[in-house]
């Protein structure tokens, strides 16, 4: 190593460099194709997944399956089921849109506000409370949440209600939700907060006009992330919102979800029933693909800090 | 909520009709006493007076931790929203009047007493001249395109930047070089129309010719502004400044040792320790 300034890059080097650095290229390449095959396994998994949904559940793909709501089946002289009967799962859509939005109205709010207190303001005994308990109802088992929730709103009212299934799905998102903001917001930079303050902003203000703002795609990230997880949900609406024939608006009336209605379809004996089951599980893949997809065009080019 | 303890610029108030008369406030006295900040039971900087002259530049010079940034930070009543229990006793009078009355709202200080940090700090979300805009938009003031536009081009001229800028204004101010970014920081804090203004490392972080620009900038602000400026590099101390303070924390909590005219404590420094810290001898 004495004379590094004259020596040229390859002239003097021993084999056994050589050979290192050849075992040091093979390691690098092994490795990185390690880690791109990880990836494709990864991607694979989801397009199988799509593709098996897709491929079981074609059939059943027609533009009656997505404006009709439950019909019983009609069945031909053998006493079969006939194919294309049994009308759609319109109901089922709407429905899960309602339960989700009502949801999204009541655990959005609650989820980033309590967020923005952890990161913003949550440093003593209370704020590890809030930090806990959220954490671990992150946990909690669905199940136990439609439980809660039937003995709670159920029973109480004496009905089936999306109301009740909005409860139990913010329940499962609120924490979510927190927890995701609290993380976000804290990666934004503590100068553009000071640079708030010594411009006399206070600190509400800057926690709405410069924080929130920096941290815009990750909060939204956070959200459906949230969104996502309860519009896959089945066993607390199972317990709340019943289920429901017909396309319903109330939500102080049993109202259908696609989760059910997949639950509902793929335990029924008629082959025609579990294809729709399948049409239904893609619908309801693509709606939270389509819905992610969308927050992500609306947030391009946003970022923290 | 009852300010009067602090004085309010003549056009500091967003629903007059301040803000496109360029009549500069003037910059403001500042007095410290008996200053003293903690963080937590451990104290920082110990029994500070001092008096900051207006419209000169006021340099803090003195090695790392010996609690000059923590000093000027006081000035603003930053200290107190730094993490870890931060406490101030004592007083700083801007223009006779205390900022650390129970009754002064720190939200209306920083707005007399503005700051530029270290690390340029532009919002990334913003543009250029949403940037400038935003002390006064975040303070709720409404302002119709053509004031809007008047601030902007005056501000970023007074730092220096317009033509640099003049036609890239909706861009974010995160394009910009690290030395542009610094003086959009400068414009931002000039407008709204401060009567004093920190600066804490201003050019740590920028190269020697961005370093040359922002200090002759600090030259033609004090003609407006009354500027305090922490360095920790002591030709800029010596160049830019008019009146220099030297911090040292040995064996105890961060104090003055000595404080007088840039020249005096450059040429003639009454104290040992200032002596050796200046002609280099450690720090």
């Amino acid at each position: 190593m004495e004379q590094v300034g004259s020596r040229a890059l390859d002239a003097g080097v021993s084999p056994r460099e050589r050979a290192r650095f050849a075992v040091r290229r093979t390691v690098n390449l092994a490795m990185a194709g390690l880690v791109g095959l990880a990836a494709l396994i990864g991607v694979a998994v989801l397009l199988f997944i799509l593709g098996y949904v897709l491929v079981q559940g074609w059939q059943a793909l027609s533009p009656a399956f997505f404006s009709q709501s439950a019909q019983p089946l009609d069945f031909d002289a053998k006493g079969q089921p006939i194919a294309g009967s049994g009308g759609g799962v319109l109901m089922s859509i709407l429905g899960s849109l309602l339960i989700l939005g009502l949801a999204a109205l009541i655990s959005i709010p609650l989820g980033l506000l309590a967020g923005m207190y952890l990161s913003e303001f949550g440093r003593g005994k209370f704020a590890f409370l809030v930090r806990y308990v959220a954490d671990v109802m992150t946990g909690i088992p669905s199940i136990v949440t439609g439980v809660f929730v039937w003995s709670l709103v159920v029973i109480t009212t004496g009905h089936f209600s999306a109301w009740a299934g909005a409860l139990a799905l913010s329940i499962i998102m609120v924490p979510i939700i927190t927890r995701t903001v609290e993380e976000i917001l804290r990666l934004v930079p503590n100068a553009l907060r000071e640079a708030s303050y010594a411009l006399g902003v206070p600190q509400w203000r800057t926690i709405v006009s410069v924080v929130l703002p920096s941290a815009a795609s990750g909060v939204i990230t956070g959200i459906v992330l949230a969104v996502a997880r309860a519009g896959g949900e089945t066993a607390p609406l199972l317990l709340t919102v019943l289920g429901n024939e017909a396309i319903n608006w109330n939500p102080n009336q049993p109202t259908d979800a696609l989760p059910l209605r997949i639950y509902d379809y793929a335990t029924q004996p008629y082959a025609v029933r579990i294809e729709q089951a399948w049409g239904a599980s893609f619908i309801l893949i693509m709606v939270i693909l389509v819905f992610s997809l969308l927050t992500r065009i609306a947030t391009k080019g946003k970022k923290v800090g | 909520m009852d300010n009067t303890q602090v004085k309010e610029a003549p056009t500091q108030d967003p629903s007059t009709e301040g803000y496109n008369t360029p009549v500069a406030t003037g910059g403001k006295s500042m007095e410290i006493r008996n200053l003293k900040a903690y963080y937590g039971s451990y104290l920082a900087v110990s029994d500070v007076n001092m008096e900051i002259q207006p419209n000169k530049v006021t340099a803090l010079i003195g090695p790392s931790g010996c609690g000059k940034s923590t000093l000027i930070r006081c000035l603003n009543r930053m200290h107190e929203v730094t993490p870890g229990a931060p406490r101030v006793e004592g007083e700083v009078l801007l223009d006779g009047q205390n900022i650390y009355a129970p009754n002064a709202d720190p939200v209306k200080v920083r707005r007399l007493i503005g700051m530029v940090f270290q690390k340029p700090n532009p919002f990334p979300t913003m543009s250029i001249s949403e940037n400038v805009l935003a002390g006064i938009k975040l303070n709720s003031g409404r302002l119709s395109h053509t004031q809007a536009a008047e601030i902007v081009e005056q501000s970023l001229h007074r730092a220096a930047l317009w033509d640099e800028v003049k036609d890239k204004l909706g861009k974010s101010g995160a394009s910009l070089s690290g030395g542009q970014q610094q003086r959009l920081c400068i414009a931002r804090t000039i407008a709204v129309n401060p009567e004093v203004i920190l600066m804490d490392e201003p050019c740590s972080a920028l190269d020697p010719i961005a370093t040359l620009k922002i200090e002759e900038l600090i030259e033609e602000l004090k003609a407006q502004y009354t500027i305090v400026i922490v360095t920790h590099n002591m030709q800029q101390a010596s160049r830019a400044s008019d009146f220099t303070a030297f911090m040292l924390a040995q064996d105890g909590p961060g104090h003055l040792v000595e404080f007088g005219p840039t020249q005096q404590i450059f040429t003639r420094p009454t104290q040992k320790r200032t002596e050796d810290y200046i002609t280099g001898r450690f720090g």
